[in-house]
This record gives C-alpha cells, structure tokens and sequence, in this order.
C-alpha cells in the first residue's frame, strides 16, 4: 500500500433527526409553489429529467393557487377532497382507539398523507384498477360507493368481513372499487400493475394501472422489475411512489434517497417522471390527470413521487419516539395537507368558518355509528367470525381431495 | 392423429389454446420471434401477432408478477421460464402472490396461470440447468404441480392447465423433449417417432389434472416415479425381470391418491424414484402417503431412489442421476424383503 493512500470507510447514512434532536429538512431540495414548468403530456421521458430534481407545488404559503399545474377544478370538486381527507383521517383516528380497546387486533393509519391517495383517486375513472400498499385506504374512503361498515368489518375479521377472516387488518381487497388486494410482501403489487396495465393495452381496452410503492420498498427487485417492464411495453399505468420519509424506523436515505431523488429513478428507466408535493391536494389532483391522460393517451407510463411525512407510527405495533423526534411533523415544511386545501377553499369563500368543525363532528358521528354497526357483526374477540370451513375454501377453485379430507378432521375435532 | 415430439406437442397446445381463447397470452425470454430456446412456441407469433406472443426481460420476477397481474385483469397468460433453475428470482411472486391471490382476496382476484418451465436433467446441464426443484412448488398451498412424461401427455396437461383457474408449474423434462430416455446414455437416442406415445391427437384434447396412470401394469412392486424417470423404471423392470407396476404420477400435486394405494394394496410394496435430490424431496411426502394409506399391506420397507444430496454435477452426470442399475437394484432389494 502507498503512503498516504487514505483506508476505506463505509458509509451509512443516517438522519439529522434523532429523539431529542431536530430535523434538517434542508434535504427535501423544495421548489416554490408555481416555480416548475408543466411539460405537454406527450413530452418524453428525457424531457422530464429537470422534474425529477423539483418539486410540483401549486399552493402556496397563503393558500392561494398558482403557476403552471393549477388545476381545472371546480371548488365542489376540491371540497369532495377535503372531506374525502379528512374522512380517511377521523376513519384512522376512530380505528386507532379501536385497536388500543382490543377491538380490532391490528392498525395502519396514513395520518399526513391523505391528499395522496384521495387526490389520485379523483383523478381516476370507474374500471382503473389500483394495486395499493397498506397505507392507500384514501382511494377507498374518497368513494361514495364503498362504506366504511365493509372495511370496519375486514378490520374486525367478523362474520361479515368479506375476506372471510384470513386477512390481517387493512389487507383490504375490493375489486369492485378498483382495489386490488393488498399482500404483505411489500412491492409484490407493482410489477403486477404492470401487467394489469399491460393486458388493457393488449385487450384493446381503455382503462389504465395504478401502481403504489413507499420509498422503503423501492428498494425491493420488484421496483426495478416494475420500471422495466412499463418502459419496455409503454404499459398504461402510473407507477406512485409514496416518499414519507420512513419505512418503520429506516430513514429515506438508507433505501437509496440520499443526494437522489425517487423520481430520477424513472427517469433513468426512460420513464416520464414528476416528483410533487404531495401535502398539496391541487398539485396531487393535477400530476395524476397529467399522469393519467398520459397513460390512457397510449403515450406510456409516469412515475410520481409524493413527497410528504409519515406523521403517525408506523403502526400500531410501533413507537417513533424510539427512532426520530417527537415533533418532527410540525417541523415539515410541507405542513398538513388537509389544513393547506381548507386554507385554499376558504380564500375561494368555498369553505366557510365553522365548516370544518362542523364536519369534523359529522364525520365522527360517521365513524362512530359504522363502527357500531359493524360490531353487530361480531368480532375476533368474541368469536363471531367466519367458521373453520373457510379456512379451506379458496385455495384452489375447486377443494382438492387432501383438503377435504383435512376440513373433516377439523370438523370432528370440534365435534368430539 | 401425427407423430410429435414433446416440443411440438407442446407447441400445439399453446397452438391450440392461442386460437380457442383469446385470453391466451404467451411470453418470456426468447419466446417470441425466435421461438424459444428449445423452439417450444416457434411460429406462433407469426401467427397470432406481437400482442398475444412476445420477447420478455430477463426477469423471472418480472414475468410471472406481470402474468399475475394479466390474470387479475381477465387474461390466462402461459409464460416460460428459461430453466427450472432460473426460477428463484420469481420465488416471491409464485409463493406469496399467485398462490394466495384467491385466499386471500375470497376469490375477489384470482391467477388462473400457466408457469412452463423446462427440468430435470441427463443432459450434461451441470448445476444451473439440470435441477428439479418441484417440492419447492408442492410445499406451496394454492400451487399446481404438474410434469408430463410423453408428448401425448404433454399436450393434453399442458391444455388441462392452461385452462386451469389455479395457477400450474409446468415442468417440463428437457431429457424428454426428442425421445424417451432411460438412463442408457450410452445407447443411442429413440425419437418419439418410433414410440407409441409420440402418436398426438392433432385437435383439442385434454388429460384431467390429478389423474395418475398406470404406466407399465405390474404385480411384483409399485414404482412410484414422473417424468424422466418412468421410463428409467421401465428399463429396470426389464433388465430386472421383477414385475413393476410403474404409476406417472403426472400431476405432482394436487395429486391421485386413490390409483397409487389401489397399486400398492395390491402388490405390497413400493420403491419410489426421483431425480430431484433425496432428503425432504417429494419422495418423502410420497412415502408418508404410502405408509399411512396402505401400512398394512406393505411386505417390505418403501425404498426410495432419488438425486444424491448434492447439486447436480457436470462431469459426474452418471454416477449422479438415478438410472436403471440404481433403480434396479431397489427393486431387488424390496423384492427379498
């Protein structure tokens, strides 16, 4: 060895942010509201490199939309949404109480990101289909067509749950409403959008994927196999990156964030990529019509990164104060997505004072009375749920002889 | 009927399928516009176009998460994976996905696919294209197993799978992709035009998943085997002399009970062969079955004649695939019980 000749450190990233020590945000890399261009929807995947380093913002600082991605949006559209989120977040505050009085045995709340998922789900139509992780239940709750009774009794694995209790909670499945069915292998769902997206282009169809992915799980093969296979095919799907900052403890830097962003991934794939505020419901509302009058243009994919703050735990089972700073969230500059649309509505004059806790009550009154109904239908706890002989149906179409035969050595076990 | 090798065989039920159901679609590596590495779907996409037959990635993950999606839409995509060796990196998507996709959704989605994968080997393969991996796949609730051991078989499995709403693995023998084989390597290769079996209805036609058959009717022993294999069993009965009944399994799991303990009852012992490697290989289920269906009918130990547990070997091939001798002399062994 030379003299001189520095020995080799390996680097491990670590955030700024400690319990007990604040957050630098300044690694966010924030654009101003109104500051980033909006490309035609037929742009290349090459002239959406600049995109990928800056962030689409339409609010601004007093509410007030602006620049090139304010949206078309009628304010009856725009207060549909702020409902929608703050109905998914009385829905995840009522079910968190749920879980602590043994209700219900497990819980995943998306506090913070609600205008992602209820944004997007507006920028659909009826027959997209969306391969959500756990933490998408906004793109059910912003439906008038799906009740809160259905999912309470999914969360309660009851004698009404439509999965007929073999699902953890929140492992939601409803086709119906464009859901597929949630897996606890993370990234499993993004390649297969893929593939949705690509049996819709081959059967001639109209409708378009949407694939959702946290920044933890970029890191799995199945992002990569994703971004292949939506490049190679020009699939007609939206493949959404949720950037919350945190997988369970592991800051966003240790999946690969550090000096890079999510979205330059896209790119690199040859993939059109837009990387958006993702606390900013207009911003939200316009990269996912960009994204999908794209896909349904025959023009391909896009890849969009949701920049914004997992502000709850990561689940019930879990303790941020262990592993980041308390008060962190107040500290993230893209604020809360929910007072920031309110704010918006009410300089439109389209959200009155007193509107909010009016709602807020009437929501709750919501939650309340469907969590009600839904334990009439029993519970895990009291043993009203789907019987041992659904244990065996639904691995194969037709029950194979070996699981007969199993399902009747339950049954006399239970007998005798 | 026609004269088909295994690979046309096969080939003519995707043909067919292709042409009966527009929801076929076929895809992987090589697969398209060459025709695949061992001209497996050669031809058809010329004939049914870019968009129903087509080039894949190299990513095993990749095609069989993309076919899982395909299914969720509506489509029944049949895709190839290289080797059977190649498939770890799908692993995820075949176990965790396509096999609990109906569970879990209560029938909500489903992935009614077709995964072909080429197996097994006595093909100088050495270790990353001669594996038979198929108790990774029989370990899995909610999974197909199934391997052909002839080209009539063959197209009529692959036919039953296809249109199978469960997902299948496919495993295809490559040893017995131009003939029969029986472990003689020294001998020279029979086509399957010189073999009964290589007669192939030319239309539709299917052959029931979970149907063994009784290969070779016997009274002496069962010889429980699939693929390769059988025909290896047959080479020991004869040079033998002891009266094998050799059961093809055909569908490895779900599986046909009833014609293996009806086998078994009647001639009282089993030996069971596998090239797959011996501890924890589907032998051992196989042995497990046996014993408690027909424990008292059984004159002798069951015997089982499987891979060494190794991988498999290049320059060692012989000494390492289980043939006739090896085979053989189980056979005698369960007869001096």
């Amino acid at each position: 060895m030379s003299q001189g000749t520095p020995s080799l450190r390996l680097h491990v990233p670590e955030p700024t942010g400690r319990p007990g020590h604040e957050t630098d945000f300044s690694y966010l890399h924030l654009s101003r509201a109104g500051e980033v261009r909006r490309p035609p929807v037929d742009a290349t995947p090459a002239d959406t490199s600049d995109l990928a380093y800056t962030l689409v913002r339409v609010l601004d600082d007093e509410g007030r939309a602006v620049g090139p991605w304010a949206p078309e949006a009628d304010p009856a559209l725009l207060r549909k949404g702020l409902v929608a989120m703050m109905k998914t977040r009385a829905f995840d505050a009522r079910m968190l109480i749920a879980q602590r009085q043994k209700k219900i045995s497990f819980y995943m709340q998306c506090l913070g990101e609600e205008a992602i998922a209820t944004g997007h789900a507006l920028a659909l139509v009826q027959g997209d289909m969306c391969f959500p992780t756990y933490r998408q239940q906004g793109l059910l709750l912003a439906r008038d067509d799906v009740s809160m009774v259905e999912l309470i009794c999914q969360l309660m694995s009851n004698e009404r749950d439509p999965l007929r209790g073999r699902q953890l909670p929140v492992m939601y499945s409803m086709k119906r409403a464009g859901f597929f069915s949630i897996s606890g292998n993370l990234a499993t769902q993004f390649i297969q959008a893929v593939g949705w997206g690509m049996a819709s282009a081959i059967k001639g169809a109209t409708h378009i994927a949407s694939a959702w992915i946290g920044d933890g799980s970029t890191a799995e093969a199945d992002f990569h196999t994703a971004l292949t296979f939506a490049h190679v095919y020009r699939a007609p799907v939206i493949l959404n990156v949720v950037n919350n900052q945190w997988a369970i403890s592991t800051f966003q830097a240790i999946a690969g964030g550090e000096a890079t962003t999510f979205a330059a991934r896209g790119v690199g794939c040859g993939i059109a990529s837009l990387r958006v505020d993702g606390n900013d419901f207009l911003a939200v509302l316009a990269a996912s019509r960009w994204a999908a009058e794209r896909a349904r243009g025959n023009l391909g994919p896009t890849l969009i990164e949701w920049l914004t703050y997992r502000a709850g735990a990561h689940s019930t089972s879990d303790d941020p104060s262990r592993y980041r700073p308390a008060d962190d969230w107040q500290h993230f500059p893209l604020g809360d997505p929910v007072a920031r649309l309110a704010q918006h509505l009410r300089g439109l004059g389209a959200w009155l004072d007193g509107e909010q806790a009016a709602m807020q009550a009437a929501l709750e009154a919501e939650v309340t009375a469907a969590l009600k109904e839904a334990e009439r239908y029993g519970s895990l706890a009291d043993g009203h749920m789907a019987g041992a002989d659904a244990m065996f149906e639904d691995v194969y179409e037709r029950m194979p002889p070996h699981l007969q035969e199993q399902r009747r050595q339950v049954a006399a076990f239970r007998k005798g | 009927m026609a004269a088909m090798t295994m690979i046309q065989a096969l080939r003519s039920a995707m043909d067919l399928m292709l042409e009966r159901d527009h929801n076929v679609v076929v895809y992987g590596q090589d697969v398209g516009y060459f025709g695949g590495v061992f001209r497996c779907t050669e031809g058809l996409q010329a004939k049914y176009g870019r968009s129903r037959v087509f080039d894949a990635p190299i990513s095993e993950g990749g095609i069989v998460g993309a076919a899982i999606g395909m299914g969720a839409y509506g489509l029944r995509p049949v895709v190839e994976v290289q080797f059977a060796d190649y498939f770890y990196p799908a692993c995820d998507q075949i176990v965790s996905e396509a096999a609990r996709l109906r569970y879990r959704s209560a029938g909500d989605f489903t992935a009614p696919i077709t995964i072909r994968m080429p197996c097994g080997g006595g093909i100088y393969g050495g270790q990353t294209h001669s594996q038979s991996p198929e108790v990774l796949f029989t370990h899995v609730c909610g999974l197909r197993t199934v391997m052909p051991s002839n080209p009539r078989d063959a197209k009529g499995l692959l036919i039953a799978s296809i249109e199978n709403d469960d997902p299948v693995i496919f495993l295809e023998p490559k040893r017995l992709y131009n003939g029969p084989f029986d472990g003689h390597h020294d001998r020279p290769l029979v086509p399957w035009s010189a073999h009964p079996l290589g007669e192939v209805p030319e239309g539709y036609y299917t052959v029931p998943l979970e149907s063994a058959t009784v290969f070779r009717p016997g009274q002496a022993l069962t010889a429980i085997a699939y693929g390769t294999m059988v025909y290896v069993c047959e080479a020991a009965a004869k040079e033998t002399g002891i009266d094998a009944e050799i059961i093809d399994l055909r569908s490895i799991w779900p599986l046909d009970l009833p014609t293996l303990v009806a086998s078994v009852k009647k001639t009282g012992r089993c030996v069971i062969v596998h090239e797959a490697t011996r501890s924890s290989g589907f032998g051992a289920e196989l042995t497990a079955l046996v014993q408690e269906h027909c424990f008292y009918h059984l004159e002798a130990p069951i015997e089982r004649v499987a891979g060494w547990d190794t991988p498999y070997p290049h320059a060692q091939e012989w000494a390492y695939f289980p043939g006739p001798e090896r085979v053989g002399a189980a056979f005698r062994r369960v007869m001096e019980d």
